[in-house]
């Protein structure tokens, strides 16, 4: 594997393969001095233009407890802002010599022409929305960890799908490893056309609640909703938000889960973010290991040395 | 080596195909039970003592290395296993195996390290074995018990306990399992 750029990339045995070895990283986190030296001598650079908090932080997490160098750029104190293109930006940076570029850009498909300019590894941190792929594969390893396997499980996509690029990775990484998933939205804030994607979709979550293993709520994308979709948040929380009393009509084995950064109050019930059948902290624990391995398969592992 | 490791394993890969047994079942548990002994003559007992199995050959021995020391002196001495994969130079060579897991159950800060291993070749495994412990504490000492030293080192490491000294050539191979010890030759796959 050379790049991570979307989800399909990877495959079924792909998908199986990350998830194997993010067992051992999560070894590895939990020791007294949680670090390797299994990429010593290799740079990774994250060129974040977006603003993220948990991804860069958590890439940066696992490519130090890798022993790679890290570096980080920021749009904001870079010369994009004295106007250089983002292809002269990439070659300057590869130009320092680093072996892999994790890239989030607000528009889908960036990553993919990184690609095509640099001999260096991508990995796609989020583009536009297109794809989120470690963090469906984080997802992934989250329900694997609670709820043993994937297959033949149901699997409630809850909210703004639309502009969602987890969600467009967390299906297709679900349904490859044999999960069944629902989609939960209003009708204008689902994709224009479902065609080719192997979901179900209803709008009525209280239905859907009592039926699934997990539930994914997504943010509310207000920065990139640029009409009235919903009549109101208020509204929305009272149709689509996982209230205290929704929560109760979960299966007590049930994993709620949320990709961050979360609207408390709005898509999830400040309460029901801290029940026991919430996984958000554990997603972000698992989404270093993640991060790891996918930083050791294509930099360390299977290299032709 | 493992049947996995034997298989697909570049630098020294190929399929395993033994000329000689070296050591039969009885030899290998009377090398076994000889090396306890040593253990616990050289450590005046066994207190303190952690063995850790070095994935994937060493687990099985410092599983019934553990076993004898319970025979013998009726104690329960920790067992650990540990996977060197992240720690090797050769990383991009090997394959990382998943189902190697590496699993310290006690403190090893002030105790004395028992590293279990099948083959002692080049060291480099055992540096990396010792680069991994360092990471996990500061352990009292480390000793090193190995079934088979067949020389050709690459590092000063030298073994504490030894089954048998084995000289080979560099292009041999040295297999252990359950049945004794075989040395022959890895036919490269085509």
């Amino acid at each position: 594997m050379k790049h991570l750029l979307a989800v399909d990339d990877l495959g079924r045995e792909g998908i199986e393969e990350v998830l194997d070895l993010t067992d051992s990283f999560v070894e590895v986190s939990a020791r007294p001095i949680p670090k390797v030296p299994a990429l010593r001598g290799r740079t990774v650079v994250s060129l974040f233009y977006e603003e993220s908090t948990r991804t860069r932080l958590s890439f940066e997490a696992a490519a130090k407890r890798l022993s790679a160098d890290t570096m980080n750029f920021n749009v904001g104190t870079s010369a994009v802002t004295k106007g250089e293109s983002l292809r002269d930006t990439v070659l300057t940076i590869e130009a320092m010599g680093v072996d892999a570029v994790i890239v989030r850009h607000a528009s889908a498909g960036v990553p993919v022409q990184v690609a095509r300019w640099v001999d260096a590894s991508v990995v796609n941190a989020g583009d536009g929305w297109h794809e989120h792929p470690t963090q469906a594969l984080l997802d992934c390893y989250t329900i694997r960890q609670r709820l043993g396997s994937l297959v033949g499980r149901r699997i409630a996509i809850v909210g703004d799908v639309k502009h969602s690029r987890v969600a467009r990775s967390d299906v297709a990484a679900f349904t490859s490893l044999g999960a069944d998933v629902t989609l939960v939205a209003p009708p204008t804030l689902l994709p224009p056309s479902l065609a080719g994607w192997p979901v179900e979709v209803s709008h009525d979550l209280d239905e859907v609640l009592p039926k699934v293993d997990a539930v994914i709520l997504l943010r509310m994308q207000q920065e990139r909703q640029t009409e009235a979709l919903v009549p109101s948040l208020r509204e929305y929380t009272a149709t689509y938000g996982l209230t205290r009393r929704r929560a109760e009509l979960l299966d007590e084995r049930a994993v709620v889960m949320h990709p961050g950064p979360m609207n408390r109050g709005v898509e999830i019930a400040a309460e029901v973010a801290d029940l026991p059948c919430s996984v958000v902290t554990r997603q972000v624990a698992n989404g270093v290991a993640v991060r790891m391995a996918v930083l050791f398969l294509l930099l360390a592992a299977g290299g032709s040395a | 080596m493992a049947e996995r490791e034997r298989r697909i394993t570049p630098p020294y890969g190929g399929v395993f195909v033994a000329r000689s047994r070296v050591m039969d079942g009885d030899d290998l548990r009377r090398a076994l039970t000889r090396i306890a002994h040593e253990v616990i003559e050289r450590n005046a007992g066994l207190e303190d003592i952690l063995v850790i199995g070095l994935q994937t050959g060493g687990v099985p021995l410092a599983i019934s290395l553990v076993e004898e020391f319970a025979r013998i002196e009726s104690v329960d001495v920790p067992l650990g296993t540990l996977d060197v994969a992240f720690y090797r130079d050769d990383i991009s060579l090997r394959p990382v195996m998943p189902e190697a897991v590496t699993n310290i159950p006690a403190e090893l800060s002030g105790r004395t390290v028992i590293l279990v291993d099948d083959v002692l070749f080049t060291g480099r495994t055992i540096r990396a074995a010792l680069n991994a412990v360092c990471d996990y504490g500061r352990p009292r000492a480390v000793q090193l018990a190995v079934m088979v030293d067949r020389g050709h080192r690459e590092l000063p490491i030298r073994p504490d306990f030894v089954g048998k000294n084995l000289p080979t050539r560099r292009d041999e191979a040295v297999d252990v399992h359950a049945d004794g010890v075989d040395l022959g030759d890895l036919e490269k796959q085509r």
